[in-house]
């Protein structure tokens, strides 16, 4: 009995002295989680930070999508909650009540360039030259004809526009989790069902209602996971047609062919100069309050937004983001520096 | 009845018997059958797992074999003075302070991180590529952008080298990997390809005269994980992650799991409320991993509040998981020893304590440590939990404690197959399940050894 008593005691008192010891420890590397598409560029700025400043240890970056990484950041200050949060989109204001009500007052908004959202399909499958309204005709649950809303009869895309290739239709979008979903719903489903007379004649919810409900079909499939997962699905089915983010086109240039919209082959230059209409901003929130606390947290955000690291010619724009101007770039890293809050 | 027994009565033994060997040889035919298409079936079925197993591991060794070797650049590099500018290093005197010195070496590091080691791989490249500075955009994607830092590394630790030649093996860039092995469709024209034409030119040039070779690359074992610098993002990180986890794993959730099952079954008494134990512990072992990772988010992380993505919370997570485990290997193994042992023990005078640690518990140790080693090995290969406590993230340093951020073996090769530059990554992410399954295989294979070398019969 003593043995058992002994032995239990001992694991206990470990355990729990692992438990109390650890708050104590003052956490010196900084986190980030957020946006998949954000985390590619916030990885090499990490390393590179990392490798640059000796008295800074490499800050770790997480994913779980633009909605998962702020509530995450919005769920307290104190060291076991994240230090900033990568977002494919603005955070929402919902989303920034969230955070004051939980404490979270203080947030450094920093846009830190651009990203295009492409259409892409395999080498081996028809080329494709969208409109926007084809993407919205391809994919909506019911589509409006001769003044009417009928539940949507194309099957192939040569039947909604005879200029695209003759083959079945298959889209392949983010899920809901992802910042990406909304941009193209914004940029691309959006105006196109707006083209059309019977939809101008909607309200505002009733038309965005109408405009989002996709077909349930099997002909529009939504991914979660990154896109991978969407590459794996064409992969599958040579007719698809995926939602990709640019660099990720741009790095399996060898597999993928780009589509145009609205006849503009989206590119950097396409993107930068907004000619191409598919692209949005990209942000990273930074928690003021650990600002001082968790060491380097505004150094990394200047460095971030330093020329050599996000300007032209840069690793970043590399790994396939699009820069902002000398201008803008000048006014966010003002805004660091002064560390302008967000206000309610 | 009663006629039955008449007529058989009136039947000599002879007769009996052959009516009995006709029913017999009258159904062997189809018992036979049944037979040879039950082992048709077995062996059908073992067939077709192995054959699984075969595709399996074909598929991965053939895809992950080629991805230990990598492209690697030999050149002569020259560590120019006129390019590293730097003081002496620091040397602490005896009178100086701690804190002191490690300011002096702090601003010795940061002038060192300000020399531009572009510039030495690039005049290095220079004497093998005499346009290369010609066409300096097209030369700096031959070698990684992460042997600026390798170079760094080796001046930081002994200056003596700057003015000094030295041959060395640069890593090449994935892409130049993808390209000399032919990971990409050559005939692709220059829009599609990753590399530009004058460096796919200098490639095969450099390859054809042996300066760019493919060699066994330790960058997979020695480095972190990296995205800036493709080609070297390796496992060290990761492995180290692991490793601890199961340190923490086998001395938390064995000897913890081990005394709870030795209580159960030898001490406790037989009731409603050890009954009710045993079954919540039967419950527990089915219940499925990712149920402990949320499990471990709440309470480790927002309550205990230890730090996120932090090998001590996998570690006590996956101690969790496996405890149940190793409790009813624990159990049966117990539950095997024979009654005998203990009433001999018992017999000759011990008391409990004495014959269940001098006598049993000797005997299930080999049992027992067969269980917790599978067990650790189930939770070596376990990666949904540690997802939800922020084990996923992109972490570009080797921990050095448990509290350290960290990322582990099966998470790593999940973060892996969602990278970017496919042609490059999906040989890479086959290296490594290569790795992790040698792992687990040598785990299984010392609990067989074990379970060999001790096991008692009776």
């Amino acid at each position: 009995m003593t043995f058992r008593n002994n032995a239990l005691a001992i694991a206990m008192t470990a355990a729990t002295a692992v438990a109390f010891a650890a708050p104590a420890m003052a956490r010196d590397t900084i986190q980030i989680a957020g946006s998949s598409t954000v985390l590619p560029f916030s990885s090499i700025v990490a390393e590179e930070f990392g490798n640059s400043f000796a008295q800074f240890k490499t800050p770790v970056v997480g994913s779980g999508g633009s909605g998962g990484g702020l509530r995450q950041f919005c769920q307290g200050v104190g060291a076991n909650t994240i230090d900033i949060a990568n977002s494919s989109r603005a955070i929402r204001p919902n989303e920034l009540e969230n955070c004051f009500a939980n404490g979270v007052t203080e947030v450094i908004e920093v846009k830190f360039g651009y990203d295009g959202i492409v259409f892409a399909s395999r080498t081996d499958s028809g080329s494709f030259a969208l409109e926007p309204h084809h993407v919205f005709l391809a994919g909506a649950a019911q589509v409006p004809q001769n003044g009417q809303m009928v539940a949507n009869p194309y099957s192939r895309w040569n039947q909604i526009d005879a200029s695209l290739p003759d083959q079945e239709i298959l889209l392949v979008i983010p899920g809901s989790n992802h910042g990406t979903r909304e941009v193209y719903e914004e940029k691309v489903v959006h105006p196109g069902c707006d083209s059309f007379d019977e939809v101008k004649a909607l309200s505002g919810e009733e038309k965005t209602n109408f405009c989002n409900a996709i077909r349930t079909d099997g002909r529009v499939v939504e991914v979660a996971g990154d896109y991978t997962e969407t590459l794996a699905r064409l992969d599958a089915q040579s007719n698809a047609l995926g939602v990709f983010g640019l660099s990720f086109y741009d790095q399996n240039r060898d597999r993928l062919q780009v589509a145009t919209v609205g006849g503009v082959t989206p590119s950097l230059e396409t993107i930068a100069t907004g000619e191409y209409p598919v692209s949005r901003p990209l942000f990273f929130y930074v928690k003021n309050a650990h600002v001082g606390v968790i060491p380097g947290l505004l150094e990394y955000a200047q460095y971030f937004m330093s020329a050599e690291v996000g300007g032209m010619g840069s690793p970043l724009e590399a790994a396939g983001l699009i820069p902002m101007d000398d201008d803008e770039r000048a006014e966010v890293i003002s805004a660091i520096q002064s560390r302008t809050l967000m206000q309610p | 009845m009663t006629t039955s027994t008449q007529i058989t009565s009136e039947m000599s033994l002879a007769e009996k018997r052959d009516i009995m060997q006709q029913r017999v040889a009258k159904s062997l035919k189809r018992r036979h059958a049944q037979e040879t298409r039950f082992k048709m079936i077995g062996m059908g079925a073992v067939g077709l797992a192995l054959a699984f197993v075969v595709i399996l591991f074909a598929t991965i060794l053939s895809k992950g074999l080629p991805a230990f070797w990598q492209a690697h650049i030999t050149l002569d590099v020259y560590f120019d003075p006129d390019v590293i500018k730097i003081d002496d290093k620091p040397v602490r005197q005896s009178t100086e302070s701690e804190a002191a010195f490690n300011q002096r070496m702090l601003a010795w590091q940061t002038q060192l991180g300000f020399v531009n080691f572009n510039r030495i791989i690039l005049d290095s490249l220079e004497k093998v590529i005499p346009d290369a500075k010609a066409y300096q955009r097209d030369a700096m994607r031959l070698v990684t952008s992460g042997e600026r830092f390798a170079l760094r590394g080796m001046v930081e630790e002994n200056p003596s080298i700057i003015g000094q030649t030295l041959k060395l093996n640069l890593l090449a860039d994935a892409n130049v990997d993808v390209w000399i092995k032919d990971n990409i469709d050559r005939s692709l024209p220059d829009a599609q390809q990753q590399l530009s034409a004058k460096t796919r030119q200098w490639v095969d040039e450099l390859e054809a005269r042996g300066i760019i070779q493919n060699k066994f690359s330790t960058a997979l074992f020695m480095n972190p994980d990296s995205r800036s610098s493709l080609a070297s993002a390796g496992l060290a990180g990761a492995f180290m992650g692991s490793v601890m986890m199961m340190l923490i794993v086998m001395f938390l959730a064995v000897p913890v799991g081990v005394a709870s099952a030795i209580y159960l079954e030898e001490f406790a008494p037989k009731n409603k409320l050890t009954d009710l134990i045993e079954v919540n512990i039967n419950n527990l072992a089915a219940v499925p991993s990712i149920v402990f990772g949320l499990l471990g988010a709440s309470v480790f992380i927002l309550w205990f509040k230890l730090p996120l993505s932090a090998p001590i919370v996998g570690g006590l997570v996956l101690s969790l998981m496996t405890l149940p485990t190793v409790i009813i290997a624990t159990r049966s193994n117990l539950k095997a020893i024979p009654p005998s042992i203990r009433q001999a023990a018992l017999g000759i005078g011990a008391s409990k304590v004495q014959s269940v640690f001098h006598h049993v518990l000797p005997l299930a140790i080999p049992g027992i440590l067969t269980g917790a080693i599978l067990g650790v090995a189930q939770a070596l290969g376990e990666s949904a939990p540690l997802l939800l406590i922020g084990m996923s993230s992109f972490v570009a340093s080797v921990p050095s404690t448990p509290f350290d951020q960290s990322t582990a073996l099966p998470v790593q090769i999940y973060l892996w197959q969602g990278n970017e530059l496919r042609n490059f990554f999906e040989a890479r992410t086959s290296a490594a399940i290569i790795v992790l399954l040698s792992l687990m295989i040598s785990l299984n294979a010392l609990a067989i050894w074990l379970r060999k070398r001790f096991e008692t019969r009776w």
